[in-house]
């Protein structure tokens, strides 16, 4: 019986944010908010264990009330729990403070032998709050994980990726390891996981009932602060190839034999 | 506790302007009659309004937070961490060494690399000559390769020892798994995949941008009050220092007690996987492809452009899935994030997942049959074509330049 | 439009479009050109619970009707309608175990066709029966406690893939149609066997083949209600079906117009949108509205099915001919704003109109629905 905790986080969805071509900034009217895609690896693969191995599937989330839909997302494809951890005590939390919070949150849920992550969020791309909760309970940590090998006796061997290849690597249970888009493929919900989902219970766990300092949390426990932001400078517009086959090619053979 | 309302605006002060409106990433402001208000369920607190406000009518009050286990008055100095694998340094680090140099040169501190591994004397040389004024170096077995446990507890030892006031590390899977993990332990920020770092002319801190909503924002960070500033930095985003081997520098070899070097996982086996054609993330050159290619076969034409120009295969998330090539090939969002000299875009149509993953290649050839593909927004040189006339001419011409 | 779903066909709807979105557009293409079964689709359709959404909860489904079945089928149309006929030709083998069978029968096969582990098939027509069933030519001997079938079948979609087959076959030649019995025929059953797999002009990714019948032996207790129901049988699932075709049309029609738009709103001609042009708009406009009028009709069909409502024939018959004109009408106007790139197989949109020409043809031509719209009129009026 393994306990296992999937972290998930809500972000905007990209595929929804366009650029307006006239004024060059970002249109942010009608983007949905979604599950960040890489978290729904985790919870793929935290259900594959699951299913292997028997234990029970927890989701949590930091995030204001409205994150508990993709709570109930991960629910409808099968998760046993959802918690929220909302507090606007949370909130202008950067990566320090976010990772010290989730792992408290986990904390208090009780036992835990693996806790999965997604390899990064698709807003923030930082890919830091998994290996900060792993440092923040002590616990060995294993990032870009491609595949489970093996989970028996307490231990589990993972294959690794790196840039030449992959690593095989044993951890002790319990672990922390963030997933990759390799692992698998996330299922889609069943109807009788969305009507269970519709009913379920989510907890949410407020500030004050978590074994907190308030220095360590939200705007207080964030070391960085973002003072600027900016549009992108736009690239020039291109210069585009026109005429024969092999006009264009020769174009492009000089364009090529400049940069090589 | 309290409830946190840390960021208001001051009423007398706005003019209502709208400028923070369109800077805020949560949609989070809104206006109420002539004044600018905040959604206080959408706010973040991320900051973002804050610096477009020309009126100063924004304010957000931080507490003063928990404390660095580096102090603010001592720390000093720029550091890098280099990277090695079979004790061979890794270029990233001589493209830190190169920012690491002027950041360094700005506030008139000594540069220090960090490097450990099995046996790596001779390569701290190699990084003295690329611009370090000192090498720390920690030699030990279970250092040959990257491990979490050790590595971390060993440089955050270091840092402890020696208090730089700036740290960089590459963004390599070494970097976002090892930087992080220094950042909790030593009560500091880190700024992950920045593009620009500069030091601030008056308070000489360092200002960190980096890429936020995939690409689609800049974001200036800054961390204030904890040391070291931390920042990793994309692969290839800033060019290598240069050698010179006339360079003198000081190598420091550092000791440390056999407890730190304890490790939690094991690292049973390393797997190569030699495919000339899939480290995309070294090649300076690129030959990706997209549903344009039409079916699986035609990879073959698209490996062939390059291995003509010695360069690597690239490919869109949709072939990816389809199966058609491997997911260690794929561009963008979800797969990785490339920044090549050159990147040929082959029947991709440039949806936004793809373009944050190679719109920052130095040049972009895009070849597609869709003059309205989003592609050729991003791209340098665009031709409207078929791919499959386009191409084997292509090949035909450099190979004929080459012999 | 607002059609009032609950909470349950919303979500129904969803996970059908997410479906769409995520399974079928992806394969869509590769699976038309190939003339490939998705049996990758029809898992995660399995998987999901979509089969089983118009089936009653006793036998393993959800307890909607055929209103649930044409949401479904309309959703995954948007996306391919070769794909989504697979699933809606699996409802039409079921639908007359639903209406016809013992509850013997119905324990026995609806729990694994409203699961998806298997998939069912109708099979009615023959090569010189198609519009006239009472024609049928494929024979049904009784022997002691079993039948012994001889005959083809041909054009029958899910025919090789499907596991549950319902058979019409006559019993006695001398009454015509009603001399025709109904038949579960499961695959496996020794003398029965799949002839040619045709190639067709769209919904390509269905498979459609011949039904080869020798010496065949079915047990008795196969038969489907009694001895010369037959063809009662095929007409009252045809009634119950319809709207099931006309949800599919509805989607096609629907898939690429949505297509249409975004791409009319991306094209550039003259410096501007071609969407800014009043020529396009127009052509717009009529599509969105006979699509709107096609399905307001389909939804009332399906909803008046559901309520058990008499004489469904001539609705029935209505939303089938109409959304299928329609859908034809309106893939024919998009290739059309697509302009040449619509015209070449690079473009998604040549598909969507190769797909709707078949809803005008199967399950009655629109020409049979016409006659049946009529005859409902003609009897009436009599009545009055």
């Amino acid at each position: 019986m393994l306990n296992i905790v999937v972290c998930v986080k809500q972000v905007p969805d990209t595929t929804d944010v366009r650029i307006d071509p006239e004024t060059n900034t970002l249109i942010r009217e009608g983007v949905d908010s979604i599950m960040n895609p890489f978290d729904m690896y985790a919870v793929e693969e935290a259900l594959r264990i699951k299913e292997k191995h028997e234990g029970k599937v927890t989701v949590i989330s930091m995030g204001p009330p409205q994150a508990e839909s993709i709570l109930r997302e991960a629910i409808s494809m099968g998760v046993d729990d959802g918690v929220l951890l909302s507090d606007r005590a949370f909130a202008g939390s950067d990566t320090w403070a976010t990772s010290y919070t989730l792992a408290k949150g986990i904390q208090s849920i009780g036992q835990f032998d693996i806790i999965i992550c997604g390899k990064q969020a698709a807003d923030g791309d930082t890919a830091q709050v998994g290996p900060g909760i792993a440092v923040h309970l002590n616990i060995p940590q294993i990032t870009y994980v491609k595949k489970v090998e093996n989970i028996e006796n307490g231990k589990i061997t993972v294959e690794r990726l790196i840039e030449e290849g992959y690593e095989i690597i044993e951890a002790s249970l319990p672990c922390l390891m963030s997933v990759v888009k390799e692992i698998n493929e996330p299922r889609i919900p069943s109807l009788k996981g969305m009507m269970r989902s519709k009913k379920a219970q989510i907890k949410t766990i407020r500030a004050d009932d978590l074994d907190v300092k308030s220095e360590y949390l939200g705007l207080d426990g964030s070391p960085t602060q973002v003072v600027k932001i900016f549009s992108p400078p736009a690239r020039e517009k291109g210069e585009m190839f026109t005429g024969e086959v092999s006009d264009i090619v020769e174009k492009l053979s000089n364009v090529i034999k400049e940069i090589k | 506790m309290k409830v946190l309302k840390s960021i208001r605006i001051l009423e007398d002060k706005c003019v209502g302007c709208r400028a923070c409106l369109d800077a805020c990433p949560y949609n989070a402001l809104y206006m109420q009659g002539k004044k600018v208000k905040i959604d206080y369920d959408k706010c973040t607190l991320c900051g973002a309004c804050i610096s477009k406000c020309k009126f100063e009518a924004i304010e957000m009050q931080k507490q003063a937070g928990f404390e660095s286990a580096v102090s603010l008055k001592e720390a000093m100095g720029v550091w890098i961490l280099a990277e090695q694998k079979n004790n061979k340094v890794q270029s990233v680090s001589y493209e830190l060494l190169n920012k690491g140099r002027e950041l360094a040169d700005e506030l008139k501190v000594d540069l220090t690399a960090v490097l450990l591994g099995s046996s790596v004397k001779q390569e701290a040389q190699c990084l003295i000559h690329r611009g370090a004024d000192k090498v720390i170096i920690v030699e030990n077995t279970i250092l040959n390769h990257y491990q979490s446990g050790p590595y971390s507890a060993v440089i955050t030892e270091i840092i402890k020892k020696y208090k730089p006031e700036i740290i960089l590390a590459g963004a390599t899977t070494i970097g976002r798994s090892l930087v992080p993990r220094l950042a909790i332990k030593l009560n500091t920020g880190l700024t992950a995949d920045c593009t620009a770092l500069e030091i601030d002319k008056k308070s000489k801190l360092l200002l960190q941008t980096r890429p936020a909503f995939g690409g689609n924002i800049m974001a200036t960070i800054m961390c204030q009050k904890h040391r070291p500033q931390m920042a990793t930095v994309r692969h290839k985003v800033f060019a290598e220092a240069k050698e010179d081997e006339n360079r003198k520098g000081e190598i420091i070899e550092e000791k440390v007690s056999s407890e730190l070097l304890n490790t939690d996982i094991i690292l049973k086996d390393i797997i190569e996987e030699i495919e000339e054609t899939v480290n995309i993330t070294e090649a300076d050159i690129i030959v990706a492809a997209g549903r344009g290619i039409g079916s699986r076969e035609n990879i073959t034409l698209i490996e062939e452009l390059a291995k003509a120009l010695n360069g690597a295969v690239g490919a869109s998330r949709s072939i990816v899935d389809a199966g058609w090539v491997p997911y260690s090939h794929q561009v963008g969002q979800t797969g990785r994030t490339v920044c090549p000299k050159l990147y040929i875009a082959c029947g991709i149509s440039g949806q936004i997942q793809h373009l944050v993953g190679m719109q920052s290649s130095d040049v972009i050839i895009a070849i597609n049959k869709n003059p309205d593909a989003p592609i050729f927004k991003v791209a340098n040189y665009g031709v409207v074509g078929d791919l499959f006339k386009i191409i084997p001419a292509l090949i035909k011409s450099i190979q004929s330049s080459s012999e | 439009m607002d059609y009032l779903l609950t909470e349950e066909q919303k979500m129904m709807q969803d996970l059908a479009r997410k479906i769409a979105d995520e399974k079928i557009r992806p394969v869509a293409k590769e699976l038309d050109e190939k003339s490939e079964f998705p049996y990758e689709v029809m898992k995660a359709l399995a998987d999901s619970d979509l089969f089983g959404v118009y089936l009653p909860e006793k036998y393993g489904g959800f307890g909607g009707g055929v209103f649930e079945l044409c949401l479904i089928t309309e959703e995954l149309s948007k996306a391919c309608g070769g794909i989504a006929v697979c699933y809606a030709a699996s409802a039409l083998g079921t639908i007359p175990i639903l209406i016809m069978g013992n509850e013997e029968q119905k324990k026995k096969y609806i729990p694994d066709l409203a699961s998806g582990k298997k998939i069912a098939a109708f099979a009615v027509t023959e090569p010189e029966a198609g519009s006239d069933a009472s024609a049928i030519q494929t024979t049904a001997k009784k022997e002691g406690d079993h039948y012994v079938i001889n005959g083809m079948k041909h054009f029958i979609t899910n025919g090789g893939v499907a596991d549950t087959y319902v058979v019409i076959a006559t019993t006695n030649k001398t009454k015509g149609a009603r001399g025709a019995t109904a038949f579960i025929i499961e695959k496996g059953t020794k003398g029965f066997t799949f002839g040619k797999k045709e190639d067709k002009l769209g919904i390509r990714a269905s498979t459609t083949t011949e039904l080869v019948f020798n010496d065949c032996k079915v047990p008795a207790e196969n038969v489907l209600g009694k001895e010369g129901m037959g063809f009662i049988a095929t007409m009252r699932t045809f009634d119950a079906s319809r709207p099931g075709v006309a949800a599919q049309a509805l989607g096609i029609a629907q898939g690429a117009l949505d297509l249409t738009v975004k791409y009319a709103t991306e094209r550039k001609q003259f410096g501007k949108s071609i969407s800014n042009f009043q020529g396009i708009q127009f052509m717009l406009a009529d599509m969105a509205t006979e699509i709107e009028a096609a399905r307001a009709l389909v939804y009332s069909t399906a909803r008046m099915i559901d309520a058990k409502k008499n004489n469904v024939a001539g609705a029935s018959a209505m939303s089938k001919m109409y959304a299928s004109d329609v859908a034809m009408k309106v893939t024919v106007d998009c290739i059309q704003i697509y302009g040449g790139y619509g015209y070449m197989k690079d473009y998604p949109i040549e598909k969507y109109m190769r797909d709707a020409k078949i809803t005008q043809i199967y399950e009655g031509t629109n020409q049979i629905q016409r006659s049946i719209i009529a005859a409902s009129l003609i009897k009436e009026s009599r009545k009055k």
